[in-house]
């Protein structure tokens, strides 16, 4: 027999994290003071609030992005986790959703103008995309524990990584959709390569774009949930803890509430998407 | 047209190849091969092939071709949003080829106005913001912005409805927006490729009459493309005939309808008449006021001031022909005394037949500053036909056949 050496792709992955975290020990460390910071404090700011004033608040924006429907689902469905005892971990998902969404977007929506106007950026960025997301979620928790140790930063952190590949995509999408003869037009008045951008393409992208987002925050919540595993408190600690302990009722109650969840946020993003289509009203 | 015509734009050896590897197709384009030819040896397309032209300061230029031949890879060079792949585009004696990006942009905002066939308004701003836009990318303050749109979009009769976005207003309207936005920057140049084509008959007739009424008030240059040669001969001063990315034929109307310089011009012209098949009948009118031969010199003076005129046609109690009489020897007959115009009939004019087709006056017609009159087959005078009213006749013709095509 031949005897082929296995190659050490997995000790070549861990001396590359290793040498990055200490590389980056220091850095890493101010980030996730700060990140844990911001998060504990919306989450106590949250609570701080009446829960009733809270969901009558979201119901209320609810309504008015994107109507009577979603404004009632929110109404009811949050009033249904607070008397199931799941208002606190539910804050805490939405809080880990939010701030995840947030880089997610700040960082992908760049990087997706970047891919849309250089072919160059576009065929590096891509294949790297597919890759991204055909890799399993559980995946992008491990690498975040080195850097941030268990506990909400490091889910935040795998949270962005996994949820930021459609915030870039339809960004790019979104502008490479504009109709050719509108960026002509834009050309032919001598615009610049910027202005074309803010004054044409941007806002010509911002459906698409708003859809990319919608998709990011639907792939938070899902991982921000599995990222129970490593610590993260939320909806997911408590489907975690009932899968410990064998509660099947108790799990079926926090399932159900990143179900609320995520149908409200669904709802409210689409609303938001539609009101935007129809320029004219 | 008498007085000496600058030049706004020349444009020489202009070749423009869509491509990768342009170097082989320009060699064997420099060897006189065809576009065909050409796509075939080596995958490269010709856009356009040797141009070479000049547009005059405050003339409509048109270029006309069939779909395919190269109108907008030719147009889009002129603000290089296409980049020439060899040749020189000089602006006001300025080569644009060589110029940089930055250069470049100030030539498109300060020179060019642009009219695209679909109107390529920006769904998201209003009709004013869509206007000012041009403005806005130069820098303009807003109230100036402001005040300029609004006279740029009252140019083209659109004075309401500025808070409106394009998806609320018609082709037609929607077209004009397009021309405000384009005049609003006050260019040197309005560039249009198949501006009016998108548009209903009836739209589209409007819309050419309003250009050229824009364009005596404004004198701007306008370089107009076009497929339809009715369009052509109704809107150019001077013709561009394109064929397979060459250009086949430079010329006023009357040049290309009656000296088509290759046997493709003289089919494209002939195919146009076949369809309309119009003749002298159709585009002639009528003649207001005649002189008969019993007349004397003081009436045919008298009706010559009563309808200001400076000539009559001259004939018998039924019509028939005699001949012409003009003002100068009218007056002179009566300051001599006569008491006829027998002496002073000029019987060397050449009447034309009713059913003579169009295509046969343009010649003659050029010629002479005279109306020709039109006889039917007893010698008879039926009208007259003047120059200006066969270009106009054309395009009525042809604009009345579209429509009871579309109908
Ligand atoms: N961007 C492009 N890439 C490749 N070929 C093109 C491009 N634009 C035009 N062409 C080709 O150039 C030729 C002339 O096209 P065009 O200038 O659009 O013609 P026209 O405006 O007269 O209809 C056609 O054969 C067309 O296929
Ligand atoms: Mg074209």
């Amino acid at each position: 027999m031949i005897d082929i050496p296995r190659l050490p792709l997995a000790d070549w992955i861990d001396e590359g994290l290793d040498a990055l975290t200490d590389q980056f020990a220091p850095a890493t460390k101010l980030v996730s003071d700060l990140v844990e910071t911001g998060i504990e404090s919306a989450v106590d700011g949250l609570m701080w609030l009446p829960p009733w004033l809270t969901i009558l608040l979201v119901s209320a924006l609810a309504w008015r992005l994107a109507g009577r429907r979603t404004a009632l689902l929110s109404l009811f469905g949050f009033a249904l986790l607070w008397n199931l005892g799941l208002w606190e971990p539910t804050l805490q998902t939405l809080v880990l959703v939010l701030i995840a969404t947030l880089v997610a977007v700040a960082i992908g929506a760049p990087l997706g103008i970047l891919a849309a106007i250089s072919g160059g950026v576009y065929r590096v960025l891509f294949p790297i995309l597919d890759f991204m997301q055909t890799m399993p979620a559980f995946v992008y928790l491990i690498p975040a524990i080195p850097f941030f140790g268990l506990g909400p930063v490091a889910a935040v952190f795998s949270t962005v990584i996994f949820a930021m590949p459609p915030a870039i995509r339809l960004t790019t999408l979104g502008i490479r959709q504009v109709p050719a003869d509108l960026v002509e037009a834009a050309d032919a008045f001598g615009s610049t390569k910027w202005q074309k951008l803010v004054k044409v393409q941007l806002p010509l992208a911002i459906p698409t774009i708003m859809a990319g987002i919608n998709q990011t925050i639907m792939l938070a919540l899902s991982m921000v949930v599995i990222a129970a595993m490593i610590g993260a408190q939320g909806l997911g600690g408590e489907v975690w803890r009932a899968i410990q302990r064998n509660e099947a009722g108790m799990g079926f109650e926090a399932g159900l509430a990143v179900v609320v969840l995520a149908m409200v946020l669904d709802r409210i993003t689409q609303g938001i998407i539609r009101n935007r289509r129809s320029p004219a009203n | 047209m008498s007085e000496i015509q600058s030049v706004k734009i020349a444009v020489r050896g202009l070749t423009k190849i869509f491509g990768d590897a342009p170097e082989d197709a320009l060699d064997l384009l420099h060897k006189g091969e065809t576009k065909q030819t050409i796509f075939e040896r080596t995958g490269q397309t010709v856009g356009v092939a040797d141009a070479n032209f000049d547009v005059y300061e405050g003339e409509i230029l048109v270029v006309m071709g069939l779909s395919g031949s190269g109108k907008s890879s030719l147009i889009r060079c002129l603000n290089r949003l296409n980049e020439p792949t060899s040749g020189e585009i000089l602006i006001d004696g300025q080569d644009i080829v060589g110029l940089k990006h930055r250069d470049l942009l100030q030539v498109r905002r300060r020179k060019f106005g642009m009219v695209f066939q679909h109107f390529a308004l920006f769904p998201h701003r209003t009709i004013q913001q869509n206007v000012e836009y041009g403005l806005e990318i130069q820098g303009v303050a807003p109230e100036e912005r402001a005040e300029k749109a609004l006279t740029a979009l009252s140019q083209v009769g659109l004075e309401s409805s500025v808070d409106s976005y394009p998806d609320q207003l018609s082709g037609g309207m929607q077209q004009r927006v397009g021309l405000a936005r384009a005049l609003a920057v006050e260019p040197d140049v309005l560039l249009m490729d198949e501006a009016f084509s998108a548009l209903d008959p009836l739209i589209r007739r409007d819309m050419q009459q309003e250009l050229i009424a824009l364009q005596s008030r404004m004198r701007k240059t306008i370089v107009f493309i076009t497929h339809d040669l009715d369009e052509a001969l109704f809107l150019g001063n001077r013709i561009i005939l394109m064929k397979d990315a060459r250009i086949e034929q430079v010329g006023t109307a009357e040049d290309i309808l009656s000296n088509p310089a290759t046997t493709y011009v003289e089919r494209f012209v002939a195919e146009v008449d076949k369809t309309k098949l119009l003749t002298a009948g159709a585009v002639m009118r009528k003649t207001r006021t005649v002189a008969f031969v019993n007349d004397g010199p003081r009436t045919v003076l008298r009706k010559m001031e009563d309808e200001d005129l400076n000539l009559l046609f001259v004939v018998e109690s039924d019509f028939t022909l005699r001949g012409v009489v003009r003002d100068d020897a009218a007056l002179k007959a009566v300051q001599r005394g006569e008491r006829g115009i027998q002496e002073i009939i000029e019987t060397s004019i050449e009447p034309v037949g009713i059913d003579t087709p169009v295509r046969e006056l343009f010649a003659p017609l050029s010629e002479s500053s005279m109306p020709a009159p039109v006889v039917d087959d007893a010698g008879r005078l039926k009208g007259m036909v003047v120059r200006a009213s066969l270009l106009q006749g054309l395009a009525d013709q042809s604009s009345a056949t579209t429509t009871e095509e579309a109908a």
